[in-house]
């Protein structure tokens, strides 16, 4: 190791000397930046980390759509005409990995910010890491409700509504059209699990005791979940609250269809997509299901000619060819990727983390592409939930139809 | 086994080698003001991780290495070290540099504990029993019971200690020294204890039981406290592994810790000191080099899939494994007698 030191340390002297007086006048010639380590003249670094492999690898969609949008941006000259260099790395969906990958991205590749590291469990294991490092931990790819706390960790933000106002929302629904409910919930065993979990309990309200018939839990490192199925039918339950990763979502969408138990199912926004969970499960078996949604169902014939949605198919053509056209998850990442790129040029030259922040925290209306009619992101300084809107859907034939009116965090 | 070298942990000239080799260890995070570089925290961090490894091949090359017992199972006590650690940090409040001490009592009771089925089992036999260890302790962090102190899956997460008496280091260099400090203290006791006559107790069980029983040597005794000292330098590994992460969970301690200590081990040389810091430096490094390896040929040859890198990793444990068949350090000793009697003659 020393060896290997000395010898870089010695070349970037080396090179720095020689290079030095060259490099100053192109410096002077363009717009004096200001920058932090990972952004330069001509680039900007972005890290991130992403479930390409393990149970939870659906979601590594993701991550390629993303690579896809910032390889858009670059051919159109980039930001500011900076490069964007991105480095999305695979943890596999385990927390250890994640900080090991995290430490990499930040100590030896030194990138400006991360950008929508995926997953709860995850996120949750570098928060406080990247708090202390002062490194923006961006838009982050899990909708927990402890993203948006400005007062304790100021540079880490989520994007998508979060997790506990949609438990909140579905409670609520299930009040007001189901006559006396008895709730069966099948929850992965971590924060996104209980974040969704406890909305639905504060939704539910004094009497969720009684409401509840049985809350089964699985662990993201489990094959499958059909006992907990079995558990749930025998339960009684005619309401199926179903808290999972689109890989469980699939596996207890159709097991229940194969036992014959027919509850009312809510599933959540993050397992709701027809690529990755409800085509693997089965068209015949979703029928009815019920969701939340804030993004566009790029397989609903309603937005066929909305010009962000023809935008996104060309994108989709050109630049993510390998990608499945059924996963809402290319969707979902082309709309971040615009919100991160829309933070960047807002930047100008001052590209330093905490500007990076201060423009993340001070969206005004802005409007992405693919969002529900009406959804506009929202920050200030002390507001770190971009997205706060919801509208429930419910699956018909082939795809999500919406009903209900446009729910907001506050109006809950 | 026994013939690899007894002498080359105890040999006399060995001390001024070592000596020279933790001196320069000493100096390494200095170097890091004379040449500053962005990347230098990362680099000691990974300097960090080689010591916290190094420990456990050693705990693990008391074991296996000196007393002939083998275990693929110490991971599990390294997990045992981690999880005390954090738990007393995050809900006890205890300083980082307190939590040691409970860590090699607590780990030494649990290694002595297993020690003694352990008895009943011979090599291949015991290899087994330790294997369930090691598959059982992940899935056991995760249980609900239990998941009030230990965070369930998502483990838990420390803070990272800034360096004490207001010295003018970065956290990463502070506890570089920390481990470098324990790792010295941990080696030098390790190196009386073997060298004393204890340790050729323990050597002789290896090489002949029925014939140390004959000699005396309490062979159950010395198995059982052999198997506690082992699970005491595991375990402190795994403790200081907490504090340089800063975070512990399940998944971290999976079998393939175990095995990966078992490599450290061979890869360095059984029976041998100098040998657990190669396998500790090797462990870290390969692993790295692997991946940009992949990265590199990726990049190189233009190629459209990634390379796995853990088949680079295995191609170069099969090539040394070829070269060295005694471990690097084994190797090494070779190559310095064979120059040796070149140069006399």
């Amino acid at each position: 190791m020393t060896q290997k030191l000395r010898r870089r340390d010695a070349l970037k002297l080396a090179s720095g000397a020689l290079l030095a007086t060259p490099m100053l006048g192109a410096r002077r010639a363009r717009a004096a930046g200001k920058y932090s380590p990972g952004a330069t003249d001509t680039e900007i670094k972005i890290g991130q980390t992403m479930p390409y492999s393990g149970n939870a690898s659906a979601y590594g969609a993701n991550g390629r759509a993303h690579a896809a949008y910032f390889r858009m941006i670059n051919e159109q000259g980039g930001i500011n005409g900076r490069k964007i260099n991105f480095i999305s790395l695979d943890d596999g969906y385990s927390p250890p990995k994640t900080v090991e990958l995290t430490r990499q991205l930040v100590e030896r590749d030194q990138v400006l910010l991360l950008f929508a590291p995926l997953g709860t469990a995850p996120n949750v294991a570098i928060h406080k890491y990247m708090n202390q490092k002062k490194v923006p931990q961006l838009f982050v790819a899990t909708g927990a409700s402890q993203w948006g706390d400005p007062k304790h960790f100021p540079w880490t933000m989520g994007w998508q509504p979060d997790y506990h106002t949609e438990g909140h929302i579905y409670a609520k629904h299930i009040l007001a059209t189901i006559k006396d409910p008895k709730i069966a919930i099948l929850r992965q065993n971590d924060d996104f699990g209980l974040d969704y979990y406890n909305g639905m309990i504060e939704g539910l309200g004094k009497d969720a005791g009684k409401l509840v018939a049985l809350a089964a839990t699985y662990e993201v490192t489990d094959a499958t979940v059909d006992s907990q199925i079995l558990q749930l039918k025998n339960s009684g339950a005619n309401v199926f609250f179903n808290i999972t990763t689109p890989k469980f979502a699939a596996q207890a969408i159709k097991k229940a269809a194969e036992i014959d138990w027919k509850p009312t199912q809510y599933l959540v926004n993050v397992a709701a997509s027809i690529g990755a969970a409800i085509r693997p499960a089965g068209f015949d078996n979703a029928q009815g299901i019920i969701t939340a949604n804030y993004i566009k169902d790029i397989t609903d014939a309603t937005w066929a000619t909305s010009p962000d949605f023809v935008a996104w198919k060309a994108w989709m053509a050109k630049y993510n060819p390998t990608a499945n056209p059924l996963e809402s998850a290319n969707a979902t990442a082309y709309s971040s990727a615009f919100t991160l790129v829309h933070v960047l040029r807002q930047c100008g030259d001052d590209l330093t983390r905490e500007n990076v922040m201060r423009q993340a925290a001070s969206l005004h209306d802005l409007e992405a592409p693919l969002l529900l009619p009406g959804i506009k992101l929202n920050t200030s300084p002390t507001d770190f939930f971009p997205i706060k809107s919801v509208q429930l859907a419910r699956m018909e034939g082939d795809h999500w139809k919406l009903f209900g009116d446009l729910m907001t965090r506050t109006a809950v | 086994m026994a013939a690899v070298t007894n002498s080359w942990a105890t040999r006399r000239g060995i001390g001024a080698v070592a000596i020279v080799f933790w001196l320069a260890m000493l100096a390494l995070p200095l170097l890091g003001n004379v040449f500053p570089s962005e990347s230098f925290d990362y680099y000691m961090f990974m300097g960090q991780s080689m010591m916290v490894y190094a420990i456990a091949v050693l705990g693990l090359n008391l074991l296996t290495g000196f007393n002939g017992q083998i275990s693929l199972g110490h991971g599990a006590f390294f997990a045992l070290g981690a999880y005390v650690t954090a738990i007393l940090m995050t809900d006890g409040g205890w300083p980082y540099w307190a939590t040691l001490p409970v860590v090699a009592i607590l780990c030494f009771g649990a290694g002595f504990l297993f020690g003694f089925p352990a008895l009943k089992l011979e090599s291949h036999y015991l290899a087994l029993a330790t294997f369930t260890l090691a598959i059982a302790v992940p899935q056991l962090l995760k249980h609900k019971a239990i998941s009030p102190w230990t965070g369930g899956v998502a483990g838990l997460v420390l803070d990272k200690p800034d360096a004490p008496f207001g010295l003018p280091l970065s956290p990463d260099q502070w506890l570089f020294y920390f481990c470098l400090i324990v790792a010295m203290v941990l080696f030098w006791a390790a190196f009386n204890l073997l060298r004393g006559r204890s340790g050729r107790a323990m050597m002789a069980i290896r090489d002949h039981g029925m014939a140390a029983g004959t000699m005396g040597i309490d062979t159950s005794l010395y198995k059982t406290i052999t198997f506690g000292i082992s699970a005491l330098y595991t375990g402190l590994a795994g403790a200081l592994s907490a504090i340089t992460v800063a975070y512990v969970a399940p998944d971290s301690f999976a079998l393939p810790l175990s095995i990966a200590f078992l490599v450290g081990l061979v890869v360095g040389g059984l029976s041998s000191l100098s040998g657990c810091i190669i396998g500790g430096i090797f462990l870290v490094l390969v692993q790295n080099w692997s991946q940009s390896l992949s990265d590199w040929m990726k990049a190189t040859f233009d190629l459209r899939y990634d390379v796995p890198s853990w088949a680079i990793y295995g191609v170069l444990l099969l090539l040394l494994m070829y070269v060295m068949p005694t471990g690097v350090a084994g190797g090494v000793g070779r190559l310095y007698r064979f120059v040796a009697q070149k140069l006399a003659r």
